[in-house]
């Protein structure tokens, strides 16, 4: 769960900081594939959303002089990160439930969409079922936001929580909105490797905001040994520097820990693949160490990570104040998603909004830890706001209930069908053969067998069976997740293909260098209107005088 | 990679580097001990009592599955519904003790499934997992926890001050936020809901909100910049005085908040200094009012279904 802290320009810490330095620190962490429009008014509006939280009851970690204190954290120059110790996320969603309890919002929980329905071209509602009976509910509305997270478990390794199954990305495809950037999935450089099974629970950035250093099983600090070129002038070059600038001085900077998730990903795998990472396939994250710097550093670890030291005493047997933790790459994000308006988060289907993570743009090509909350708060309300706006504009669109049948009726097939396979298999092979033919190195002869491997599995969740009856019943239901599951895995597979080049959270074995003319589109993927996935480049719109001057003068 | 060997000349040999090696091949020999004893050798089966079924029907039945080292309950809910109960209910999200979802009885106790670990329990006799009886029962281990929610919207929500600093925010001492950070830390499980005897064993629900939402109460009053007083509400609507502090809830809670200790009991004391403090009680009389309420609160509009 999200733990680290949500990104805002408050300067509450470092007062150089400010929007255009988070708006240039995005890009440049995007390798400059973002939607600029939206990478500038997420700098801008995000310390209004996080004092808006304050305001609505969130409680934030403090500054001395009792304003809300900004933690360090890869990609970011200045201390950005609003927190709470390592709970961040719990924070806001119980931040948010307790505000929105008291709004006239009708809330309909556990309740999932298996479609979007459209009038002609444009949205007229969704078809859902409710778990706990399993009925169908069907939705009239002018406008839906779509707001379903990522695609995490189409990999075995994986942060995410089993809803993240790509449904909202495999519900605008279906409706034909554009979806881009779809190769880009963040490896969150620290995932828990032992015991078997935590591995891929999230380790936070913050271990490493604090001054949690890597080393690999011969006790060597091995970031120091490869610092990208466009990040040399603001990386420390040795140990010291590195522990100063976790430590708040101003002149210091950064240790090469805090380089982007892309580079530290990809920096562990090497250790682990020549040979010196951790006997269970990972590398030491070292956050103990401090005790020679702290004398109070066990407390002082207890207090800003609270959750990490709770959760590797309890699942691992581990005390992370006096021991290092065995870490490694875990899939924990996906920059790409719907296409939408910057301005506005509307897709290209009239009426279908989308924001944070199923939505695309802000991240390009990698996104910077801290980035997704201040994503999310920004880019929700914004959609939410324009999707009220353009309900309010448009009359009652028809809703389609043949369609309705049609869908509802294809959705209990799973039913009638008799010893057929069961769903958890097929879901474990698909999340196996993805971890293996598309997951943090990419090569085109592994991609193309993952899309051979995709057409059978796609044959197999055809003949799934589930026994029981509707009421909760998770063997129906994730029979009808792996249709999501499948659509996003082939749509990442086919856009990772078209990207002949390694950039952010795409690398290609094959092509393990930035190439510039990739720079200069998006991967875009659409429903054809035969039903085969149609994938395109799109050139990404001239930048603003002003932001293109705001980046150099950041350089 | 071009920048390896500068990179390498400026940190081999530096002091603190040579700690860290003998530090990190200690560990990894730790790490590795580890390992020996979770190799496929020391996996063997265990035996789970699951409720299942739902209403009058529901009985406990028993599945074995293999089991190895460092895995929860919740591992070995997985592993039964993926290998012969595809319908098996059960709710879960983060398996990391941070949703709440995976709230359940284990051998009796309220407990979350996904920090459970099987090391922990008596595995030469079956494991029994129930479902929070407190809460009407859904199917299997699944509950209704709605009426927390609904309960929620009866207490009066956060009401801040006015802003400190011309530019609309405020100023708080860490000191003082720590004290409701503990209280925010809840997850909302409910464990400390399905132990509280007075909604257990009396379903007082309609009297008595239960601890959990008096730890959200106590986050309330304590928080440093709320500006409401819920002393009455706590006396007449939310029914403090059915606590008789057993500590149950305290003992279940898996964040370890001091529920009774540090929520429960100091809103008890409030209650009691504004209400059966005889010199209060005297002032009250006198100026004939109780305490502050903004006339455009709402407290019962929307909610959830």
């Amino acid at each position: 769960m999200a733990e680290g802290g949500v990104a805002a320009a408050l300067g509450n810490v470092d007062d150089r900081d400010n929007w255009r330095v988070h708006f240039a620190d995005t890009m440049r962490g995007g390798q400059y594939l973002n939607n600029w429009r939206m990478a500038e008014l997420h700098a801008k509006e995000a310390p209004d959303r996080v004092r808006e939280l304050e305001a609505w009851g969130a409680v934030f970690d403090r500054t001395p002089d009792g304003r809300i204190l900004q933690r360090n954290f890869g990609g970011h120059k200045y201390p950005r990160l609003a927190h709470v110790g390592d709970r961040t996320g719990l924070e806001m969603i119980r931040t948010l439930q307790d505000y929105a309890v008291y709004q006239p919002i009708d809330v309909h929980m556990e309740c999932t969409i298996v479609s979007l329905l459209k009038d002609e071209n444009r949205i007229a509602g969704a078809l859902g079922y409710d778990r706990e009976r399993g009925r169908f509910k069907l939705f009239a509305a002018k406008s839906v936001v779509l707001a379903t997270g990522g695609i995490g478990r189409a990999f075995s390794v994986t942060s995410n929580s089993w809803e993240y199954t790509g449904d909202g990305h495999a519900l605008a495809y279906n409706a034909g909105a554009a979806l881009q950037d779809m190769e880009f999935v963040q490896f969150h450089p620290t995932g828990m490797v032992w015991p078997p099974s935590v591995r891929g629970i999230l380790v936070t950035e913050g271990v490493r905001g604090e001054g949690g250093i890597l080393v690999n099983r011969e006790g060597r600090r091995f970031m120091f040994d490869d610092i990208p070129e466009n990040y040399r002038n603001q990386t420390a070059d040795n140990e010291e520097e590195g522990w100063r600038y976790t430590q708040g001085d101003k002149n210091a900077r950064r240790p090469p820990e805090l380089l982007t998730r892309d580079h530290v990903a990809r920096a562990i795998m090497k250790e682990v693949r020549e040979g010196r990472g951790s006997p269970h396939g990972g590398v030491f994250l070292d956050i103990s160490w401090i005790k020679s710097k702290l004398s109070n550093a066990e407390e002082h670890i207890k207090k800003k990570l609270p959750s990490m030291y709770h959760q590797f005493k309890q699942l691992a047997d581990i005390d992370i104040t006096s021991e290092p933790m065995e870490v490694g790459p875990t899939t924990h994000y996906v920059m790409g998603g719907v296409r939408v308006d910057g301005d506005t988060q509307m897709s290209t289907v009239p009426g279908l909004f989308a924001a944070g993570e199923v939505g695309a743009g802000l991240h390009g090509a990698n996104r910077l830890g801290g980035n997704s909350l201040s994503d999310l708060l920004v880019f929700g309300k914004r959609a939410g706001q324009y999707a009220a706006e353009f309900a309010g504009r448009q009359s009652s669109p028809r809703v389609d209930s043949r369609r309705a049948d049609e869908v509802a009726r294809a959705a209990l097939e799973p039913f009638d069908r008799e010893d057929g396979e069961n769903p958890y298999k097929v879901e474990h092979d698909l999340q196996a053969m993805m971890q293996d033919l598309v997951g943090i190195v990419r090569k085109e002869a592994e991609m193309r067998r993952a899309l051979d491997a995709l057409k059978i599995l796609r044959e197999r969740v055809q003949k799934v069976s589930v026994t029981g009856n509707r009421e909760y019943n998770p063997g129906w239901h994730t029979a009808l997740d792996l249709q999501s599951l499948l659509t996003v895995s082939e749509i990442v597979a086919r856009a990772a293909l078209e990207r002949k080049e390694s950039r952010g959270g795409h690398f290609r074995d094959d092509f393990p260098a930035k190439d510039p003319a990739y720079g200069k589109f998006n991967i875009v993927i659409r429903r054809g209107p035969g039903g085969d996935m149609q994938v395109t480049r799109e050139p990404i719109p001239e930048m603003r005088p002003d932001l293109k001057q705001i980046i150099e003068e950041n350089k | 990679m071009d920048a390896g060997q500068s990179g390498r000349e400026k940190t081999a040999g530096s002091a603190p580097a040579k700690t860290f090696a003998s530090n990190i091949v200690a560990s990894g020999q730790r790490a590795a001990a580890r390992t020996d004893t979770s190799a496929g050798s020391a996996t063997r089966t265990a035996s789970f009592e699951v409720w299942r079924g739902s209403g009058p029907s529901g009985r406990l039945e028993t599945y074995t599955t293999s089991v190895s080292e460092g895995m929860v309950v919740l591992d070995a809910i997985h592993q039964i519904q993926s290998e012969s109960a595809t319908d098996l209910a059960v709710r879960w999200n983060c398996k990391a003790g941070k949703c709440g979802s995976c709230s359940a009885e284990i051998n009796g106790t309220p407990r979350l499934m996904c920090m459970t670990r099987l090391s922990e329990l008596n595995l030469s006799e079956p494991v029994t997992v129930e479902p929070m009886r407190a809460f009407p029962l859904v199917r299997d281990l699944v509950t209704d926890v709605s009426s927390n929610f609904r309960a929620k919207t009866r207490i009066r929500k956060f009401t801040p001050r006015p802003p400190d600093a011309p530019d609309g925010t405020w100023r708080m001492q860490q000191s003082d936020a720590d004290r409701v950070q503990e209280f925010r830390k809840c997850i909302e499980c409910f464990l400390c809901q399905d132990v509280c005897h007075v909604l257990r064993d009396h379903q007082l629900h309609e009297q008595f909100v239960g601890p959990r939402l008096l730890v959200h109460a106590a986050q309330l009053e304590m928080h440093p910049l709320d500006a409401l007083d819920r002393t009455t509400d706590l006396k007449d609507s939310h029914g403090i005085g059915y606590c008789n502090i057993t500590k149950c809830c305290t003992k279940v809670c898996p964040e370890h908040i001091t529920i009774t200790d540090n929520a429960i009991i100091p809103l008890k004391e409030r209650v009691a200094d504004q209400y059966y403090d005889p010199l209060r009680k005297l002032v009250r009389l006198m100026r004939g009012k109780k305490t502050v309420r903004p006339e455009n609160e709402r407290t019962t509009s929307g909610g959830l279904r």
